[in-house]
Protein backbone atom coordinates (compact mmCIF):
# COMPACT_ATOMS: atom_id res chain seq x y z
CA UNK A 1 0.00 0.00 0.00
CA UNK A 2 2.03 2.86 1.30
CA UNK A 3 5.27 4.56 1.41
CA UNK A 4 6.17 7.04 4.06
CA UNK A 5 7.54 10.22 3.78
CA UNK A 6 11.38 8.65 5.18
CA UNK A 7 11.31 8.56 8.40
CA UNK A 8 14.67 8.88 10.25
CA UNK A 9 16.91 9.56 7.71
CA UNK A 10 20.38 12.26 7.44
CA UNK A 11 23.07 10.84 5.51
CA UNK A 12 25.16 13.32 4.13
CA UNK A 13 27.92 11.90 0.87
CA UNK A 14 31.17 10.66 1.85
CA UNK A 15 32.98 10.86 -1.13
CA UNK A 16 34.95 13.10 -2.50
CA UNK A 17 33.34 16.12 -4.80
CA UNK A 18 33.96 14.85 -7.85
CA UNK A 19 32.56 11.59 -7.78
CA UNK A 20 29.27 13.42 -5.83
CA UNK A 21 29.34 15.92 -8.73
CA UNK A 22 29.54 13.31 -11.53
CA UNK A 23 26.26 11.73 -10.07
CA UNK A 24 24.63 14.23 -9.46
CA UNK A 25 24.94 15.29 -13.68
CA UNK A 26 23.83 11.85 -14.24
CA UNK A 27 20.33 12.56 -12.07
CA UNK A 28 19.79 15.96 -13.58
CA UNK A 29 20.43 14.50 -17.07
CA UNK A 30 17.30 12.24 -15.90
CA UNK A 31 19.39 9.41 -16.15
CA UNK A 32 18.20 6.38 -14.23
CA UNK A 33 20.68 4.67 -11.84
CA UNK A 34 21.39 0.85 -12.08
CA UNK A 35 22.46 -1.76 -9.46
CA UNK A 36 25.76 -1.94 -11.04
CA UNK A 37 26.19 1.71 -11.09
CA UNK A 38 28.39 3.76 -9.02
CA UNK A 39 26.54 5.82 -6.72
CA UNK A 40 27.36 7.61 -3.37
CA UNK A 41 26.94 5.63 0.05
CA UNK A 42 24.10 7.95 1.31
CA UNK A 43 22.14 7.34 -1.62
CA UNK A 44 22.76 3.61 -1.76
CA UNK A 45 21.97 3.70 1.93
CA UNK A 46 18.76 6.09 1.93
CA UNK A 47 17.43 3.42 -0.69
CA UNK A 48 18.02 0.60 1.48
CA UNK A 49 16.37 2.58 3.99
CA UNK A 50 13.16 3.87 2.04
CA UNK A 51 12.43 0.57 0.22
CA UNK A 52 13.12 -1.53 3.49
CA UNK A 53 10.48 0.81 5.16
CA UNK A 54 8.08 0.66 2.22
CA UNK A 55 8.12 -3.09 1.82
CA UNK A 56 7.42 -3.70 5.42
CA UNK A 57 4.45 -1.26 4.93
CA UNK A 58 2.72 -3.10 2.82
CA UNK A 59 3.02 -6.45 4.96
CA UNK A 60 2.15 -4.97 7.66
CA UNK A 61 -0.59 -3.02 5.78
CA UNK A 62 -2.07 -6.43 5.41
CA UNK A 63 -3.10 -7.34 9.25
CA UNK A 64 -4.98 -4.40 9.85
CA UNK A 65 -7.89 -5.27 6.91
CA UNK A 66 -7.08 -8.93 6.77
CA UNK A 67 -8.80 -8.69 10.24
CA UNK A 68 -11.93 -8.52 8.57
CA UNK A 69 -11.24 -11.47 5.58
CA UNK A 70 -13.76 -13.84 7.59
CA UNK A 71 -16.19 -11.26 9.08
CA UNK A 72 -16.95 -9.21 5.16
CA UNK A 73 -20.42 -8.70 4.97
CA UNK A 74 -21.26 -10.69 1.68
CA UNK A 75 -19.00 -12.38 -0.76
CA UNK A 76 -18.60 -9.84 -3.49
CA UNK A 77 -17.19 -7.91 -0.36
CA UNK A 78 -14.74 -10.58 0.88
CA UNK A 79 -13.75 -11.35 -3.10
CA UNK A 80 -12.13 -7.93 -3.25
CA UNK A 81 -10.93 -7.82 0.24
CA UNK A 82 -8.51 -11.05 -0.42
CA UNK A 83 -7.33 -9.93 -3.59
CA UNK A 84 -6.34 -6.43 -2.23
CA UNK A 85 -4.84 -8.18 0.63
CA UNK A 86 -3.48 -10.38 -1.51
CA UNK A 87 -1.90 -7.27 -3.88
CA UNK A 88 -0.53 -6.00 -0.72
CA UNK A 89 1.81 -9.39 -0.22
CA UNK A 90 2.90 -8.99 -4.02
CA UNK A 91 3.80 -5.64 -3.36
CA UNK A 92 5.80 -6.05 -0.24
CA UNK A 93 8.13 -9.01 -2.67
CA UNK A 94 8.46 -6.70 -5.50
CA UNK A 95 9.69 -4.18 -2.97
CA UNK A 96 12.42 -6.44 -0.95
CA UNK A 97 13.30 -7.75 -4.22
CA UNK A 98 14.29 -4.04 -5.06
CA UNK A 99 15.75 -3.39 -2.17
CA UNK A 100 17.71 -6.51 -2.56
CA UNK A 101 19.48 -5.13 -5.78
CA UNK A 102 21.42 -2.82 -3.17
CA UNK A 103 23.02 -5.57 -1.64
CA UNK A 104 21.17 -6.24 1.71
CA UNK A 105 19.64 -9.22 2.15
CA UNK A 106 15.71 -10.37 2.88
CA UNK A 107 16.96 -12.29 6.03
CA UNK A 108 18.58 -9.05 7.07
CA UNK A 109 15.20 -6.96 6.22
CA UNK A 110 12.76 -9.35 8.00
CA UNK A 111 15.15 -9.46 11.25
CA UNK A 112 15.21 -5.45 11.58
CA UNK A 113 11.24 -5.69 11.15
CA UNK A 114 10.95 -8.52 13.66
CA UNK A 115 13.21 -6.56 16.36
CA UNK A 116 11.67 -3.46 15.65
CA UNK A 117 14.67 -1.66 14.20
CA UNK A 118 12.88 -1.13 10.68
CA UNK A 119 10.39 1.30 10.86
CA UNK A 120 7.10 1.09 8.59
CA UNK A 121 3.93 3.35 8.07
CA UNK A 122 2.87 4.61 11.36
CA UNK A 123 -0.88 4.20 9.84
CA UNK A 124 -1.33 0.54 10.29
CA UNK A 125 -0.58 0.59 14.07
CA UNK A 126 -4.47 2.05 14.22
CA UNK A 127 -7.37 -0.23 14.53
CA UNK A 128 -10.35 -1.38 12.22
CA UNK A 129 -12.70 -1.89 14.54
CA UNK A 130 -15.38 -2.06 12.71
CA UNK A 131 -16.54 -2.99 9.03
CA UNK A 132 -16.71 0.62 7.41
CA UNK A 133 -12.26 0.91 8.53
CA UNK A 134 -12.28 -1.01 5.65
CA UNK A 135 -13.80 1.28 3.55
CA UNK A 136 -11.75 4.11 5.16
CA UNK A 137 -8.32 2.18 4.42
CA UNK A 138 -9.43 1.31 0.37
CA UNK A 139 -10.35 5.23 -0.05
CA UNK A 140 -8.10 7.41 2.40
CA UNK A 141 -4.46 5.10 3.14
CA UNK A 142 -5.03 3.48 -0.36
CA UNK A 143 -5.79 6.96 -1.78
CA UNK A 144 -2.52 8.60 0.24
CA UNK A 145 -0.29 5.71 -0.96
CA UNK A 146 -1.30 6.35 -4.39
CA UNK A 147 -0.13 9.99 -4.33
CA UNK A 148 3.06 9.35 -3.43
CA UNK A 149 3.40 5.94 -5.29
CA UNK A 150 2.83 7.57 -8.79
CA UNK A 151 5.30 10.10 -8.58
CA UNK A 152 7.80 7.51 -7.40
CA UNK A 153 7.17 5.24 -10.64
CA UNK A 154 9.75 8.30 -11.99
CA UNK A 155 12.41 7.89 -8.88
CA UNK A 156 16.15 7.85 -10.07
CA UNK A 157 16.90 4.34 -9.14
CA UNK A 158 15.66 1.99 -11.98
CA UNK A 159 14.60 -0.87 -9.94
CA UNK A 160 12.66 1.03 -7.30
CA UNK A 161 10.52 2.88 -10.14
CA UNK A 162 9.96 -0.32 -12.00
CA UNK A 163 8.38 -1.90 -8.90
CA UNK A 164 6.13 0.89 -8.70
CA UNK A 165 4.64 0.92 -11.87
CA UNK A 166 3.93 -2.29 -11.15
CA UNK A 167 2.93 -1.33 -7.85
CA UNK A 168 0.80 1.37 -9.42
CA UNK A 169 -1.23 -0.40 -11.83
CA UNK A 170 -2.50 -3.06 -8.94
CA UNK A 171 -3.12 -0.06 -6.40
CA UNK A 172 -5.50 1.60 -8.61
CA UNK A 173 -8.68 -1.11 -7.78
CA UNK A 174 -7.91 -1.24 -4.09
CA UNK A 175 -9.37 2.89 -3.71
CA UNK A 176 -12.25 2.20 -5.61
CA UNK A 177 -13.03 -0.52 -3.67
CA UNK A 178 -12.72 1.00 -0.30
CA UNK A 179 -14.78 4.34 -1.75
CA UNK A 180 -17.57 2.28 -2.78
CA UNK A 181 -18.04 0.63 0.39
CA UNK A 182 -18.08 4.31 2.16
CA UNK A 183 -20.60 4.72 -0.78
CA UNK A 184 -22.39 2.16 0.46
CA UNK A 185 -22.69 2.77 4.20
CA UNK A 186 -22.97 6.52 3.33
CA UNK A 187 -26.28 5.70 1.32
CA UNK A 188 -27.56 3.03 4.10
CA UNK A 189 -29.33 3.45 7.16
CA UNK A 190 -28.60 6.22 9.82
CA UNK A 191 -26.71 3.48 11.67
CA UNK A 192 -24.12 2.69 8.75
CA UNK A 193 -24.04 6.20 7.53
CA UNK A 194 -22.76 6.59 11.23
CA UNK A 195 -20.12 3.80 11.36
CA UNK A 196 -19.34 5.81 7.66
CA UNK A 197 -18.06 8.54 9.50
CA UNK A 198 -16.98 7.53 12.69
CA UNK A 199 -13.91 5.53 10.53
CA UNK A 200 -13.61 8.75 8.58
CA UNK A 201 -13.26 10.30 12.22
CA UNK A 202 -10.62 8.24 12.66
CA UNK A 203 -8.69 7.79 9.69
CA UNK A 204 -8.60 11.56 8.27
CA UNK A 205 -5.74 12.53 10.30
CA UNK A 206 -3.66 9.50 10.63
CA UNK A 207 -3.63 9.54 6.60
CA UNK A 208 -2.29 13.07 6.40
CA UNK A 209 0.18 11.85 8.80
CA UNK A 210 1.06 9.26 5.89
CA UNK A 211 2.58 11.81 3.88
CA UNK A 212 5.47 12.68 6.86
CA UNK A 213 6.53 15.43 8.96
CA UNK A 214 6.30 19.09 7.19
CA UNK A 215 8.94 20.55 4.39
CA UNK A 216 10.42 22.38 7.26
CA UNK A 217 10.91 19.57 9.76
CA UNK A 218 11.90 17.30 7.59
CA UNK A 219 15.47 16.55 7.30
CA UNK A 220 16.38 14.05 4.77
CA UNK A 221 13.92 15.95 2.61
CA UNK A 222 16.01 17.87 0.35
CA UNK A 223 18.87 15.48 -0.42
CA UNK A 224 16.36 12.73 -1.72
CA UNK A 225 14.46 15.90 -4.14
CA UNK A 226 18.45 16.44 -5.14
CA UNK A 227 19.19 12.85 -6.14
CA UNK A 228 15.39 12.68 -7.11
CA UNK A 229 14.40 9.70 -4.87
CA UNK A 230 10.99 11.87 -4.39
CA UNK A 231 9.88 14.26 -7.00
CA UNK A 232 7.35 16.38 -4.56
CA UNK A 233 7.84 17.43 -1.08
CA UNK A 234 5.78 15.83 2.07
CA UNK A 235 3.43 18.92 2.11
CA UNK A 236 2.83 19.25 -1.78
CA UNK A 237 1.62 15.47 -1.67
CA UNK A 238 -0.37 15.86 1.42
CA UNK A 239 -1.96 19.46 -0.51
CA UNK A 240 -3.02 17.03 -3.15
CA UNK A 241 -4.52 14.48 -1.24
CA UNK A 242 -6.70 17.30 0.87
CA UNK A 243 -7.78 18.82 -2.50
CA UNK A 244 -9.09 15.28 -3.95
CA UNK A 245 -10.40 13.85 -1.21
CA UNK A 246 -12.74 17.14 0.05
CA UNK A 247 -15.14 16.88 -2.84
CA UNK A 248 -14.89 12.55 -2.71
CA UNK A 249 -16.30 13.14 1.30
CA UNK A 250 -18.62 15.55 -0.18
CA UNK A 251 -20.00 13.48 -2.52
CA UNK A 252 -21.46 10.97 -0.35
CA UNK A 253 -22.71 13.24 2.17
CA UNK A 254 -19.54 12.91 4.79
CA UNK A 255 -17.52 15.22 6.79
CA UNK A 256 -14.19 16.06 6.94
CA UNK A 257 -13.26 15.94 10.71
CA UNK A 258 -11.46 19.55 10.81
CA UNK A 259 -13.07 22.89 11.67
CA UNK A 260 -10.06 25.22 9.98
CA UNK A 261 -11.00 23.15 6.81
CA UNK A 262 -11.48 26.23 3.98
CA UNK A 263 -11.49 26.24 0.28
CA UNK A 264 -8.33 29.17 -0.32
CA UNK A 265 -8.42 30.43 -3.70
CA UNK A 266 -5.42 31.95 -3.66
CA UNK A 267 -3.63 27.93 -3.25
CA UNK A 268 -1.41 26.43 -5.84
CA UNK A 269 -0.60 29.16 -7.36
CA UNK A 270 -3.76 30.83 -7.80
CA UNK A 271 -5.55 27.56 -8.86
CA UNK A 272 -7.42 26.81 -4.92
CA UNK A 273 -6.88 24.27 -2.92
CA UNK A 274 -7.89 23.81 1.14
CA UNK A 275 -6.51 25.35 3.98
CA UNK A 276 -6.56 22.47 6.64
CA UNK A 277 -6.22 22.78 10.60
CA UNK A 278 -3.25 21.75 12.32
CA UNK A 279 -1.68 18.23 12.22
CA UNK A 280 -1.39 16.36 16.17
CA UNK A 281 3.10 15.54 15.24
CA UNK A 282 3.35 14.46 18.87
CA UNK A 283 0.46 11.56 17.97
CA UNK A 284 2.90 11.00 15.11
CA UNK A 285 6.20 10.45 16.32
CA UNK A 286 4.36 8.64 19.36
CA UNK A 287 3.10 6.02 16.75
CA UNK A 288 5.94 5.64 14.47
CA UNK A 289 8.41 4.98 17.80
CA UNK A 290 6.00 2.51 19.17
CA UNK A 291 3.75 4.06 21.41
CA UNK A 292 0.24 3.63 18.97
CA UNK A 293 -2.34 1.66 19.90
CA UNK A 294 -1.36 -1.73 17.86
CA UNK A 295 2.72 -1.64 17.48
CA UNK A 296 3.01 -4.14 19.68
CA UNK A 297 0.44 -6.32 18.24
CA UNK A 298 1.31 -5.83 14.57
CA UNK A 299 5.14 -6.78 15.67
CA UNK A 300 3.94 -9.70 17.48
CA UNK A 301 1.54 -10.83 14.87
CA UNK A 302 4.34 -10.61 12.34
CA UNK A 303 6.68 -12.70 14.80
CA UNK A 304 3.84 -15.30 14.83
CA UNK A 305 4.07 -15.34 11.39
CA UNK A 306 7.56 -16.03 11.04
CA UNK A 307 8.45 -18.25 14.02
CA UNK A 308 5.35 -20.50 13.05
CA UNK A 309 6.19 -20.59 9.60
CA UNK A 310 9.51 -22.00 10.23
CA UNK A 311 9.01 -25.71 9.94
CA UNK A 312 7.49 -24.93 6.75
CA UNK A 313 11.03 -22.94 5.62
CA UNK A 314 12.82 -25.85 7.16
CA UNK A 315 11.10 -28.80 5.05
CA UNK A 316 10.90 -27.35 2.04
CA UNK A 317 14.94 -27.06 1.78
CA UNK A 318 15.18 -30.61 3.59
CA UNK A 319 13.26 -31.39 0.53
CA UNK A 320 14.96 -29.73 -2.22
CA UNK A 321 18.23 -31.90 -0.49
CA UNK A 322 16.26 -34.64 -0.50
CA UNK A 323 15.72 -34.40 -4.46
CA UNK A 324 19.00 -33.27 -5.01
CA UNK A 325 20.32 -36.55 -3.56
CA UNK A 326 18.09 -38.67 -5.05
CA UNK A 327 18.98 -36.98 -8.37
CA UNK A 328 23.08 -37.28 -7.70
CA UNK A 329 22.12 -40.66 -7.30
CA UNK A 330 20.29 -41.24 -10.22
CA UNK A 331 23.65 -39.57 -12.39
CA UNK A 332 26.34 -41.93 -11.19
CA UNK A 333 23.66 -45.46 -11.57
CA UNK A 334 23.55 -44.35 -15.35
CA UNK A 335 27.70 -43.60 -15.45
CA UNK B 1 30.94 -42.03 -27.96
CA UNK B 2 28.58 -38.64 -27.39
CA UNK B 3 29.25 -35.60 -29.04
CA UNK B 4 30.79 -32.82 -26.61
CA UNK B 5 27.77 -30.12 -26.73
CA UNK B 6 28.70 -26.12 -26.04
CA UNK B 7 26.35 -24.63 -23.79
CA UNK B 8 23.55 -22.63 -24.53
CA UNK B 9 23.27 -19.43 -22.90
CA UNK B 10 19.92 -17.82 -22.61
CA UNK B 11 20.83 -13.38 -23.18
CA UNK B 12 18.78 -10.56 -21.82
CA UNK B 13 19.39 -6.97 -22.74
CA UNK B 14 19.24 -3.72 -20.83
CA UNK B 15 18.22 -1.04 -24.31
CA UNK B 16 19.19 1.69 -21.72
CA UNK B 17 19.04 2.31 -17.89
CA UNK B 18 15.45 2.37 -15.93
CA UNK B 19 14.12 -0.50 -18.53
CA UNK B 20 14.15 -4.31 -17.62
CA UNK B 21 17.08 -6.63 -18.75
CA UNK B 22 14.45 -8.22 -21.54
CA UNK B 23 14.92 -11.45 -24.07
CA UNK B 24 16.86 -11.34 -26.96
CA UNK B 25 17.90 -14.84 -28.03
CA UNK B 26 20.39 -17.39 -27.38
CA UNK B 27 23.83 -18.79 -28.18
CA UNK B 28 26.22 -21.51 -27.68
CA UNK B 29 29.67 -20.86 -25.00
CA UNK B 30 32.07 -23.00 -23.32
CA UNK B 31 31.69 -20.19 -19.92
CA UNK B 32 29.80 -17.86 -18.81
CA UNK B 33 32.62 -14.87 -20.48
CA UNK B 34 32.81 -16.23 -23.91
CA UNK B 35 28.70 -15.92 -23.21
CA UNK B 36 28.48 -12.32 -22.48
CA UNK B 37 31.39 -11.39 -24.91
CA UNK B 38 29.62 -13.32 -27.59
CA UNK B 39 26.11 -11.39 -26.54
CA UNK B 40 28.33 -8.33 -26.96
CA UNK B 41 29.00 -9.11 -30.32
CA UNK B 42 25.96 -10.55 -31.72
CA UNK B 43 23.38 -8.63 -30.12
CA UNK B 44 24.47 -4.85 -29.40
CA UNK B 45 26.05 -4.26 -32.35
CA UNK B 46 24.01 -1.26 -33.22
CA UNK B 47 23.77 0.11 -29.75
CA UNK B 48 20.81 -2.27 -28.49
CA UNK B 49 21.94 -2.09 -24.73
CA UNK B 50 24.33 -1.35 -22.68
CA UNK B 51 23.98 -4.16 -20.30
CA UNK B 52 23.92 -7.52 -20.53
CA UNK B 53 22.56 -10.88 -18.82
CA UNK B 54 23.57 -14.32 -19.28
CA UNK B 55 21.84 -17.65 -18.19
CA UNK B 56 22.80 -20.89 -18.48
CA UNK B 57 19.11 -22.44 -20.72
CA UNK B 58 19.23 -25.25 -18.62
CA UNK B 59 19.01 -23.33 -15.39
CA UNK B 60 15.87 -22.06 -16.55
CA UNK B 61 12.57 -23.79 -15.54
CA UNK B 62 9.56 -23.34 -17.35
CA UNK B 63 6.21 -23.79 -16.68
CA UNK B 64 4.39 -27.00 -17.91
CA UNK B 65 2.73 -25.95 -21.29
CA UNK B 66 0.43 -28.99 -20.93
CA UNK B 67 -0.72 -26.85 -17.59
CA UNK B 68 -1.90 -23.43 -19.28
CA UNK B 69 -5.03 -24.45 -18.54
CA UNK B 70 -4.60 -24.87 -14.94
CA UNK B 71 -1.89 -22.27 -14.67
CA UNK B 72 -3.67 -19.39 -16.31
CA UNK B 73 -7.59 -19.74 -16.61
CA UNK B 74 -8.41 -19.03 -13.13
CA UNK B 75 -7.49 -15.49 -13.41
CA UNK B 76 -9.90 -15.03 -15.88
CA UNK B 77 -12.98 -14.97 -14.05
CA UNK B 78 -11.41 -12.67 -11.22
CA UNK B 79 -13.06 -9.45 -12.76
CA UNK B 80 -13.12 -7.86 -9.13
CA UNK B 81 -9.03 -7.44 -9.30
CA UNK B 82 -9.75 -4.29 -12.23
CA UNK B 83 -10.44 -1.10 -11.20
CA UNK B 84 -13.62 -0.88 -13.89
CA UNK B 85 -15.31 -3.89 -11.39
CA UNK B 86 -16.25 -1.01 -8.93
CA UNK B 87 -19.23 1.58 -9.84
CA UNK B 88 -17.70 5.08 -8.81
CA UNK B 89 -19.83 7.96 -10.38
CA UNK B 90 -17.53 9.77 -12.66
CA UNK B 91 -17.60 13.62 -11.07
CA UNK B 92 -15.75 12.61 -7.71
CA UNK B 93 -12.36 12.79 -9.17
CA UNK B 94 -9.94 10.79 -10.70
CA UNK B 95 -9.73 7.91 -8.78
FE1 LIG C 1 -3.06 -0.95 -1.83
FE1 LIG D 1 2.25 0.80 -1.39
FE1 LIG E 1 0.26 -1.84 -1.79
Amino acid sequence: MYSQGLIGADDKPVEDDAFIAAFQARIDAEEKIEPNDPMPEAYRKTLVRQIGQHAHSEIVGMLPEGNWITRAPTLRRKLALLAKVQDEGGHGLYLYSAAETLGVSREQMTEELLSGKAKYSSIFNYPTPTWADIGAIGWLVDGAAIMNQVPLCRCSFGPYARAMVRVCREESFHQRQGYELMMALAEGSDKQREMAQDALNRWWWPSLMMFGPHDSDSTNSDQSMQWKIKRFTNDELRQKFVDATVVQAEKIGLTIPDPDLKWNPEKNDGEGGYDFGPIDWDEFWRVVKGGGPMNRDRIAARKKAWDEGAWVREAANAFAEKQAQRADAATVAAE
Amino acid sequence: MSIETTPLWEVFIRSRNGLNHKHVGSLHAADSNLAVQSARDVYTRREEGNSIWVVRSDQIIASDPDRSGENFEPAADKIYRHPSFYDIPDDVGHM
